[in-house]
Formats: C-alpha cells, sequence, structure tokens
C-alpha cells in the first residue's frame, strides 16, 4: 500500500490547544494575508499581474494523504503541462500563460443546490483550511508525476452549497476567455473545458480543490487559481481554472469524452487493464525517470475507491 | 570539359548540415537539455527528423524537374540514407525505452496499435531502399527494377504520415501540415509540372525515361 499513515505524532508536530481550537481563524487569516499581500503586489505593478504565482502559502496543514514516493522536480511539474488552453505542446502553458490574470476571480455555483449564486474567489476559499496531498498523478498519455497540492476536500466545499436530492453529479467548467487563453482561438477541443464526476466521487476524500503546490501558490500553467485534483482518475479529469461547478441530476459531458468517445469515457479511472484504443495503459513513465513502470489500478488508490465501482464494467462499459 | 556544377559543394555541406540535428541531441543529451520528458524529446526529434529528411529526399524529383537542374539528383541518395539513420534512431530508441528489448511487448504493440503498426512497415520498407542504394546494386538489379524496388518509398511516405496521424492525442496541426506537403510533393511529379524540354523529340514516340538513379 502505498499511502502512508504516520504512525506516531512527534510533540513537535503536536498543535497547541488554543491554536487548534482557533485554527480556521488562523488560516483564513494567512491566506487573506497572502491574498492581500498578493492584491496589492498586482496592483502595485500591473505589468506583471501574475504575482500570485508561486508565492509561499503560510500556515499549510499536514495530512495523511501522503506518498514516500520522491516528488517531480517543481521544474517538471511546472514546464510539462497539458493546458490546451495555453496552447497544445508540453511547455506552451508555462510559456503563454505568464501574463494569465487570476483576479479578480469569480466562481459560480449553479443547478441542484440550496445555494447557488456567484463568488468572488477569496470568499469561496475563506472557510477552508489548506492541507498538503501528496499524490501520485498519472496522464492518460502514459506519463506521470508525483505532485504535492495544497488544497481543500471538495466535500467540504460541496455541503456549503447544499446540493439537493437531485444532485447526481457535478459539472465543472474552466474559463472561458480566448484573449487571454491563446489555445482557445484553435478549436483543437470544444471550449470551455468542461468536466464532471459523480456525486460519490465529488464527496469522496481523495477529492480535493486545490489553490496551490509545492507549499506555493498554484503556477497559472498548472490551473490556478482554482483546480480539481482527482489522483485515481487520468489526469484531464482534474479540470483547470475552474469558474463554475454546476450540480446536476443527469450526467454531465466532459470535453475530451465528447471529442473522442470511444477514446476517453467518462469515468477515466486509472486503469492497466483498460487499454486507450492507441496505446497501453499497461505502463507509464514516471517523469524523471527512463524506463517504464507499470500502471496501478485507480493508480494505486484501489483500496481507497475501488469500492465506489463495484458491479461496474470499468474495461468495456464504464472505462 | 564540363563545368563543375553546384552540388558538387553543396553536397559536402548538405552532409554537414544532415549530421547536425544528431549532434545537437548528443550535444542535448550531454549537457543534460533533453527537457522533462527525454525519451519523449529523443522520441520525438528523431522522428521528426525522418520525416523532414523523407520529404526532402522526395523534394529532389519535382525541384529537378521543375527547374531543369539535373545535377541536384546527386543529392537524393544521401537525404534518403539520412532519413534512414533518423529512422533507425526512432527505431531504436522505441526498442531500448519504451520496451527494452522486450520482443513479445513489442510484437503486441505492432500488432495492437496501429500507429505503431503503420510505423514500424514504413520502417522495414526503408532497410530494402538502404541495401540498394549502392551503385552496384542498382547495376546488379537492373534501373527498371530497382525504380519499382524504390517507388516503395511512396508507400512509406504514406505510412509514416498515418503513423504520426494516429499517435497524436488530438491536435493534428502538423501531422495534416506534412501530409499536404507529402501530396505536393506527389503531385508535382504528375506530367503537367515538367519542364518543356529544351530540344523536344523530334517524332511523338515514347521517350524512354531518363536515368534518373545515383551520381
Amino acid at each position: 500500500m502505498l499511502i502512508k499513515r504516520p504512525q506516531e505524532i512527534p510533540s513537535s508536530e503536536i498543535t497547541d490547544r488554543s491554536v487548534y481550537l482557533r485554527r480556521r481563524e488562523f488560516l483564513s487569516c494567512s491566506i487573506d494575508a497572502g491574498l492581500t499581500a498578493a492584491a496589492l503586489g498586482a496592483f502595485g505593478s500591473l505589468a506583471a499581474p501574475s504575482v500570485l504565482a508561486g508565492e509561499k502559502i503560510s500556515g499549510i496543514a499536514k495530512s495523511a494523504y501522503v506518498t514516500d514516493e520522491e516528488l517531480t522536480p517543481y521544474e517538471s511539474a511546472t514546464t510539462y503541462n497539458n493546458f490546451y488552453e495555453f496552447g497544445t505542446a508540453k511547455e506552451d502553458p508555462s510559456l503563454y500563460a505568464k501574463d494569465f490574470r487570476t483576479r479578480p476571480w469569480s466562481v459560480t455555483v449553479e443547478g441542484e443546490c440550496a445555494r447557488p449564486g456567484t463568488y468572488a474567489l477569496e470568499d469561496f476559499l475563506k472557510p477552508h483550511a489548506l492541507e498538503e496531498r501528496i499524490y501520485r498523478l498519472r496522464c492518460v498519455e502514459a506519463w506521470s508525476m508525483v505532485i504535492p497540492w495544497v488544497g481543500f476536500p471538495l466535500a467540504d466545499l460541496i455541503r456549503r452549497f447544499e446540493p439537493t436530492g437531485n444532485a447526481k453529479y457535478v459539472e465543472f467548467t474552466t474559463l472561458l476567455d480566448p484573449q487571454q487563453m491563446p489555445g482557445q482561438r484553435r478549436a483543437v477541443l470544444d471550449w470551455p473545458y468542461v468536466e464532471g464526476l459523480r456525486m460519490d466521487e465529488a464527496m469522496h476524500p481523495l477529492t480535493i480543490l486545490a489553490a496551490g503546490m509545492y507549499g506555493e501558490v498554484l503556477p497559472n500553467q498548472n490551473g490556478a487559481p482554482l483546480r480539481l485534483v482527482v489522483p485515481w482518475k487520468y489526469g484531464f479529469k482534474s479540470i483547470k481554472s475552474i469558474v463554475k461547478l454546476r450540480f446536476t441530476e443527469e450526467q454531465p459531458g466532459s470535453t475530451w469524452n465528447r471529442a473522442a468517445p470511444d477514446e476517453y469515457g467518462f469515468y477515466s479511472n486509472v486503469n492497466p487493464e483498460r487499454d486507450h484504443p492507441r496505446w497501453s495503459q499497461a505502463k507509464e513513465r514516471r517523469i524523471g525517470e527512463f524506463l517504464k513502470r507499470p500502471t496501478l489500478p485507480f493508480n494505486g488508490y484501489a483500496d481507497q475507491v475501488a469500492s465506489l465501482y463495484t458491479g461496474m464494467d470499468l474495461v468495456n462499459r464504464y472505462f | 570539359m564540363r563545368r563543375t556544377d553546384p552540388v558538387t559543394i553543396i553536397k559536402p555541406l548538405v552532409f554537414f548540415a544532415a549530421l547536425l540535428p544528431a549532434a545537437s541531441l548528443v550535444y542535448r543529451a550531454i549537457v543534460g537539455r533533453l527537457g522533462v520528458n527525454p525519451v519523449e524529446t529523443i522520441e520525438h526529434f528523431t522522428g521528426d527528423w525522418a520525416l523532414y529528411l523523407l520529404l526532402a529526399t522526395l523534394a529532389i524529383t519535382p525541384l529537378r524537374r521543375l527547374t531543369g537542374w539535373g545535377a541536384i539528383v546527386r543529392l537524393r541518395r544521401m537525404l534518403g540514407l539520412f532519413c534512414f539513420f533518423y529512422a533507425t534512431l526512432h527505431f531504436s530508441a522505441w526498442l531500448v525505452f519504451d520496451h527494452f528489448f522486450d520482443v513479445m511487448e513489442m510484437a503486441k504493440d505492432i500488432r495492437k496499435r496501429p500507429y505503431v503498426t503503420v510505423g514500424f512497415s514504413a520502417f522495414v520498407l526503408l532497410i530494402p531502399l538502404a541495401l540498394t542504394s549502392t551503385n552496384g546494386m542498382v547495376k546488379r538489379l537492373g534501373g527498371g527494377r530497382w525504380k519499382r524496388l524504390h517507388s516503395l518509398v511512396y508507400v512509406v511516405g504514406t505510412l509514416v504520415i498515418l503513423h504520426y496521424l494516429w499517435l497524436v492525442k488530438k491536435d493534428t496541426y502538423h501531422p495534416v501540415l506534412y501530409g499536404v506537403i507529402l501530396v505536393a510533393l506527389l503531385v508535382l511529379r504528375a506530367p503537367v509540372f515538367q519542364r518543356p524540354r529544351r530540344r523536344p523529340p523530334p517524332a511523338p514516340t515514347p521517350v524512354p525515361a531518363a536515368a534518373t538513379i545515383g551520381d
């Protein structure tokens, strides 16, 4: 089993009770401080509107969701990206997302829930304590990385908006802005990018919304200011630069599924048994290694998530 | 006495120019500048150059016909062999880095993955062309048979474009671009694009195809 659960907590790690009881306040303060400083920075220098990216986030809590595998170098994780909104070559996002404006940013919540509305990103994030999650990331193109995300469980956020009994799925949408996102000027995909999760997948404790990585504010090319991370699914499910969440009764569409239904299913769980029609998914190349290693079912998270799919044919039907 | 054709000077230059990509790849490997995914870089780079040189090889005949610069054909064999050189590097990268000499896995890949099937076929078809590229082999085969054998290069071109087209995830810009170039190079071989000869033969009897091989 690759998920490491710390067995003993050294006393140095134990937070003082008084600090613990004020943890949310503490964290929201630190996030606020960070955002304010960053916002000031942004206003101070309009020439560099992306000063936010790369700024240290203070007060990140540790979590049990870590792996002892070697982290992918920051340089690799930020220059080798699939983010077609900024171009289809791996280096395009790092080159063309430099001036992407992630503030002001708002997120709309709609559909089957009691509290729909449009929220400023700061308000959207405020109630959530950020924690570090070290996850494997397996791309559908058969390469993988290990990334320390900074985020919070999507479940916590979903509960705030009180989905109704009809909410069976959540649909996510990326910003549509061809002015800022040069990749959207070509119809490589059907913009804007949309993705979806079944409600139980969205509520699963492994599923997070990330606002940072490597202890810093998310770089633009990695999906700033807010992205999804679902570690047991292929990377393209983890939608970037989210502007909308919609609770639906019907299974929502997903961009890659629409583009090539036989190649990219709605579920797209990492599955070495189910090959991509054009290439094998049995192995993957971990970035930094030369030879391929075997791909694990559910990207190594089978113990936690396989039960979500009991009785489903994940090879032929629900791939 | 014949004047020295510029090709005599150009040829060694083209030789070194065609070696430059390989040299730059070796240099990047040594200084560790092959990028985040070095294997992918090597595979794409060698595949790209095999394709460029294939198109360059196929460009010689139309160029000769359009410009009437006959001596340029003396570059063709060299370009073709450089195409084979990069194709061999490309194949070797797949053999070593993707499969680490696992023959069973490779056979499975070739059978199951259409883009591998066509890519591998293209490489295999290049082998007889490279082997029969010497003057001796041209003589032994005879001009007609040699030409027929080497028309396999059109099949190779088509397979290579399919290989590229089938392996990209979604953005088909580059394979389509090179596909269009390939089609253009084939269309330019049509008789209508032939430069009228300065001294046309007096009678409308069929003219035997001029020997276009080797130098």
